[in-house]
């Protein structure tokens, strides 16, 4: 379609009618005389609505609209990497550049440089047959990032006529069909519209996050979606900071929708610094942000999921594992409902719009394993935190999240309020992951990591009905052998469930240790037991030598030798 | 000027005029009443047929026949370093009897967003020589650290000791403070401005006074016109500027009303559906930006209705603000000052702020086990209510001795007591000593053996 312009009849907020305009839903429009970026949400009668992704003050009615006749697209190429970007892909660091330390409006900005050169190596030959969706070449973009050249999902491919290795711009040809079609570095796709694969294939592989609680008890596969709810304060944002330094994909995007411009900031300082222990290499080289914070214009907040999901897909298509990290989709949300309310649309429950449900779901459906166009296998995990207002779950962006969702890390005041961190609560969490990872759990770790990880929950089970007499009764009055009970409940969570996210070698725990952790818990159970049978009070196993060094043993960086030392007091201190 | 005297309708605080010339979204409005008076007001909603505007000082005596003149500018307000020491209603003028303001500068009250790529991350530790928060919840410079507080409680007292002690250590540089109140009584004012002349804060401070009796619709401005004032000292003049806002609750009272009196569709409570990114606005104007020198630390005071710390305006502060500061009720009457319950309280940004070269080096693993004991111990009261002390093990006696210790030794201080951070951490070692060294958990043995008492008794003998 080609461009068209009408004028401003109404502002209100956000939201910009115009008149005698020619529109489509989700046209990318330019208001007023700054050229404010706009999308087209809504036709009635002759008037076109239009949500404006920047401030409306002092824009008047009667001023031009123009329809560009595309959609809210992204810029997808060698450049995204590293970036941060705002909520409709304009990188910050050059906006910087062009106003200075506030935002200003109506700038334009792409997401990728275009002025950069990247060093282009073919990998088809002229004459090859290429179709839509696959690698015709690669440009190392980072040190750890291999970005794999595709032939746009929406192109249809043919025979290669030409084909040049070198030093391009992501704007210049670097191949040609024999129809004339040139095929670049960079193509845009629309946010709105997930991008195609083959297939969907089953989440059997886990994407292990280095934090116990979650690989151990409540597991998110490779492709899987996870949720976050939580009460303020009780560290959404830090596990989402975790998941994002330490999870095992290629690619992680971290969306920070509506939050605070502080966190954002503290993430751009940190992931330099930070090492990713699987590459040595640091975190920012496969990290790409998206940060439209709290007082950012809101429809680029609701725009932003889409902006970051969309990056994400496009490296999935290469075949990589992308982990992508939404924090938070309450304001997401609250976004919608601000936009719904000035559209006057009748509202739904709390005054959420009425397709909250469908949105929510259409967009944790983008996740998945799949078998992309290229034959590749690569995937996207989602994990959505979620804000309930006064921490009541019962509200409708926790419930209908928790409808899509297949693992669930309930996040708690309380355990917060004693530092008990990351303070999600084993006894209302859960993943339905766990039945088909069981089986990499077992190939992978260990043949005994299902039952261990089985019975260490059942004492975590078991503790809170027991914990419920001891309100009543008090602790001295339990036998002895459910006081011990007790007692092993609090090394799990105390030492194997509590982790430290900055302290230097908690912060990170690979599986392996986990097992390792986790067997010795299950090795000082056992004595316990075995000690108490032998006659031994529960006072005395209580204050058994070498329990304090155990505890602390996680947080040498030989935690093993640590452990054992402390294993062995243990062990002659018992008796058994 | 262009003049209209086309009002339409009023509705509360709102006039719909309509048949005008264009009018810009946000514009300034004079409405002339027939006694010759002017009121302000800015435009919400504008089309070609008819425009709404939101009067700052009430509708009451303006009838269809008043003048309405659009300025063709946006709300701004004068900005000099003259500000400081000034007194100003909450629409910014002054009220001193002073001269008027000679703008270096005229502001746009809205503000820009800073672009989080040129924010630099808060890490200077502020100590306010009160306990509970330098050694629970450290305050940092950029940060925005709410008050929740409850009608009758004293919040401004704390607020007072927190401008009057702030300081960063070992720098010479002061805080100006920019007071901003909204709907708050004229008693309560009056104290504020007893105290900062009192104590000479007044020729470092920028008042803003909208009190109970002012219009209501003003709220609205008066906390963007505090924070333009503080921008402009912070980013013209270099100075770390300490905002106290107080009462947010009466800003977001205000902000409901106007939204009712739209007919727009309500969100909890009758709250509108956009109060999270308006109090956004207002709050992530806190902060700290590369390359340039000053800084602005925010401290908002709320009360929470029915200290219902899920109530929406406690609530979403709560999601934007880097912590909050909770007082308490039962601290109060236990006669407790400051009654700051450091179990719902919170500082986010503390962790970069403590620690060796800016707090000490036992400061974190300290904060893990203080919060970790105290909060065991007040769990231990619930179970001492139903059983009864004597039925409590040994161990659990001196976690709830420990809990009462902490309230009435930790927390308790005086009102002009400041106390440094060595104090404070030192206070905590003697109380962390009352309790068994195998239950101290969360802290190294390096620290235990250079903090606590019991060694360094040794090392002293």
């Amino acid at each position: 379609m080609e461009m068209s312009v009408g004028e401003i009849f109404r502002i209100s907020g956000p939201l910009v009618v115009a008149e005698r305009l020619k529109a489509r839903m989700y046209d990318l429009c330019k208001v007023g005389e700054e050229n404010l970026m706009g999308e087209v949400v809504g036709l009635a009668g002759d008037k076109v609505l239009i949500q404006v992704y920047e401030d409306t003050s002092g824009i008047r009615p009667g001023e031009k609209v123009v329809n560009t006749g595309m959609p809210l697209s992204v810029d997808l190429g060698p450049g995204l990497i590293g970036n941060i970007y705002d909520g409709v892909q304009r990188p910050l660091p050059l906006l910087k550049e062009i106003s200075g330390d506030f935002i200003s409006r109506g700038i334009e900005a792409p997401g990728i440089d275009k002025k950069k050169k990247w060093d282009f190596q073919p990998l088809i030959k002229k004459g090859d047959e290429v179709k839509a969706g696959q690698i015709i070449g690669k440009v190392q973009e980072t040190e750890v990032v291999e970005h794999r050249i595709l032939v746009p999902p929406n192109v249809r491919g043919g025979k290669v006529k030409e084909v040049y290795s070198g030093n391009f711009t992501v704007d210049e040809p670097v191949a040609v069909l024999e129809d004339g079609t040139e095929l670049k570095m960079a193509h845009k796709w629309p946010v709105r519209i997930p991008r195609p694969y083959v297939e969907k294939l089953p989440p059997v592989v886990p994407l292990l996050t280095g934090q116990r609680i979650l690989d151990t008890f409540f597991p998110i596969a490779k492709g899987g979606t996870a949720a976050i709810p939580g009460p303020f304060g009780s560290g959404k944002t830090v596990t989402q900071h975790q998941l994002a330094k330490w999870s095992d994909a290629n690619i992680v995007v971290y969306i920070g929708c509506g939050e605070r411009g502080n966190e954002m900031t503290e993430v751009l300082e940190e992931f330099p610094e930070l090492i990713d222990p699987r590459t040595g290499k640091p975190l920012m080289l496969r990290t790409v942000l998206v940060a439209n914070t709290s007082n950012m214009p809101v429809a680029a907040r609701e725009a932003s999921v889409y902006t970051g999901i969309t990056i994400a897909e496009y490296f999935r298509d290469m075949g990589y594992d992308v982990a992508l990290q939404a924090d938070s989709t309450s304001r997401w949300a609250e976004a919608m409902r601000e936009l719904s309310g000035r559209l006057e649309e009748m509202p739904g429950e709390e005054g959420y719009p009425a397709y909250l449900a469908s949105r929510l779901a259409e967009f944790y459906e983008r996740a998945g394993r799949v078998k992309t166009l290229c034959g590749e296998i690569g995937s996207v995990s989602v994990v959505g935190a979620v804000s309930p207002p006064g921490g009541d779950f019962s509200e409708p962006v926790t419930q209908n999240t928790l409808r899509i969702v297949k693992a669930f890390w309930g996040l708690d005041a309380k355990l917060a309020g004693r530092r008990h961190f990351p303070a999600i609560n084993w006894l209302i969490s859960y993943s339905l992951y766990t039945g088909t990872l069981a089986d990499w759990y077992a190939k992978n770790v260990a043949p005994d990591w299902n039952e261990l990880r089985t019975w260490a929950m059942s004492v975590l089970q078991e503790e809170a009905t027991l914990q419920e007499i001891v309100m009543l009764v008090g602790s001295d009055a339990l036998p002895e052998s459910q006081r011990v009970l007790l007692l092993v409940a609090r090394i799990i969570r105390d030492f194997y469930l509590s982790q430290y996210a900055y302290h230097e070698v908690d912060s990170y725990c690979d599986v392996r240790k986990q097992y390792d952790m986790l067997k010795a818990i299950k090795t000082v159970n056992d004595w316990f037991y075995k000690a108490l049978e032998a006659g031994k009070t529960y006072e005395e196993i209580e204050k058994v030598e070498g329990f304090d060094e155990f505890m602390r043993s996680k947080l040498e960086r030989d935690y093993k030798t640590a452990m054992s030392r402390a294993l062995e007091k243990m062990k002659k201190s018992l008796g058994v | 000027m262009e003049e209209y005297k086309t009002i339409t309708q009023v509705a509360g605080p709102l006039i719909f005029v309509e048949k005008t010339k264009p009018v810009a979204y946000g514009e300034l409005v004079n409405v002339v009443l027939p006694d010759g008076s002017t009121r302000k007001g800015q435009v919400l909603d504008t089309s070609k047929n008819i425009v709404v505007v939101q009067m700052f000082e009430g509708t009451r005596g303006i009838d269809k026949s008043c003048a309405v003149r659009f300025t063709g500018d946006i709300v701004k307000l004068s900005c000099s370093k003259d500000l400081l020491g000034r007194i100003l209603s909450g629409s910014g003028e002054p009220i001193d009897g002073g001269p008027p303001i000679i703008p270096e500068e005229r502001i746009p009250i809205i503000g820009s967003a800073i672009n989080p790529y040129a924010r630099k991350y808060p890490r200077e530790f502020i100590q306010t020589g009160i306990s509970a928060i330098d050694g629970m919840n450290t305050l940092v410079r950029g940060q925005k650290l709410p008050i929740f507080s409850g009608s009758g409680l004293p919040h401004n007292d704390i607020a007072l000791q927190i401008a009057r002690q702030a300081k960063v250590r070992g720098q010479a540089e002061e805080f100006a403070v920019v007071f901003a109140a909204m709907g708050i009584t004229y008693e309560e004012a009056y104290q504020f401005m007893k105290e900062f002349e009192r104590t000479g804060a007044l020729e470092r401070a920028v008042v803003f006074l909208n009190l109970a009796k002012d219009p209501a619709i003003e709220r609205i401005i008066t906390p963007r016109m505090a924070l333009t004032a503080a921008e402009y000292l912070a980013y013209t003049y270099d100075y770390h500027v300490l905002v106290i806002l107080t009462d947010m609750t009466n800003y977001c009272e205000a902000l409901r009303e106007i939204s009712a009196a739209r007919e727009e569709v309500p969100g909890r409570r009758g709250y509108p559906g956009y109060m999270y990114t308006d109090l956004a606005t207002i709050y992530e104007r806190a902060g700290r930006i590369r390359g340039r020198k000053g800084t602005i630390t925010q401290f908002p005071i709320l009360t929470m209705p029915a200290d219902d710390i899920t109530h929406p305006i406690p609530d979403l502060t709560g999601y934007i603000t880097e912590g909050q500061i909770v007082l308490s009720r039962e601290l109060h009457a236990k006669g407790i000052y400051p009654p700051i319950n450091v179990l719902p309280s919170l500082s986010r940004l503390m962790k970069e702020g403590i620690g060796e070269g800016m707090t000490r080096d036992d400061h974190k693993q300290w904060n893990d086990q203080m919060y970790a004991a105290y909060a065991e111990g007040v769990d231990l009261r619930g179970l001492v209510a139903i059983v009864g002390e004597e039925a409590l093990s040994e161990r659990d006696r001196k976690f709830l001795k420990f809990a009462d210790e902490f309230e009435r030794r930790f927390v308790n201080q005086g009102k002009y007591e400041d106390r440094d951070i060595e104090t404070t951490l030192d206070l905590g070692w003697e109380l962390l000593a009352m309790l068994p060294e195998r239950e101290l958990t969360k802290i190294e043995r390096k620290y235990i053996e250079k903090y606590h008492p019991a060694y360094r008794k040794k090392k002293a003998s």
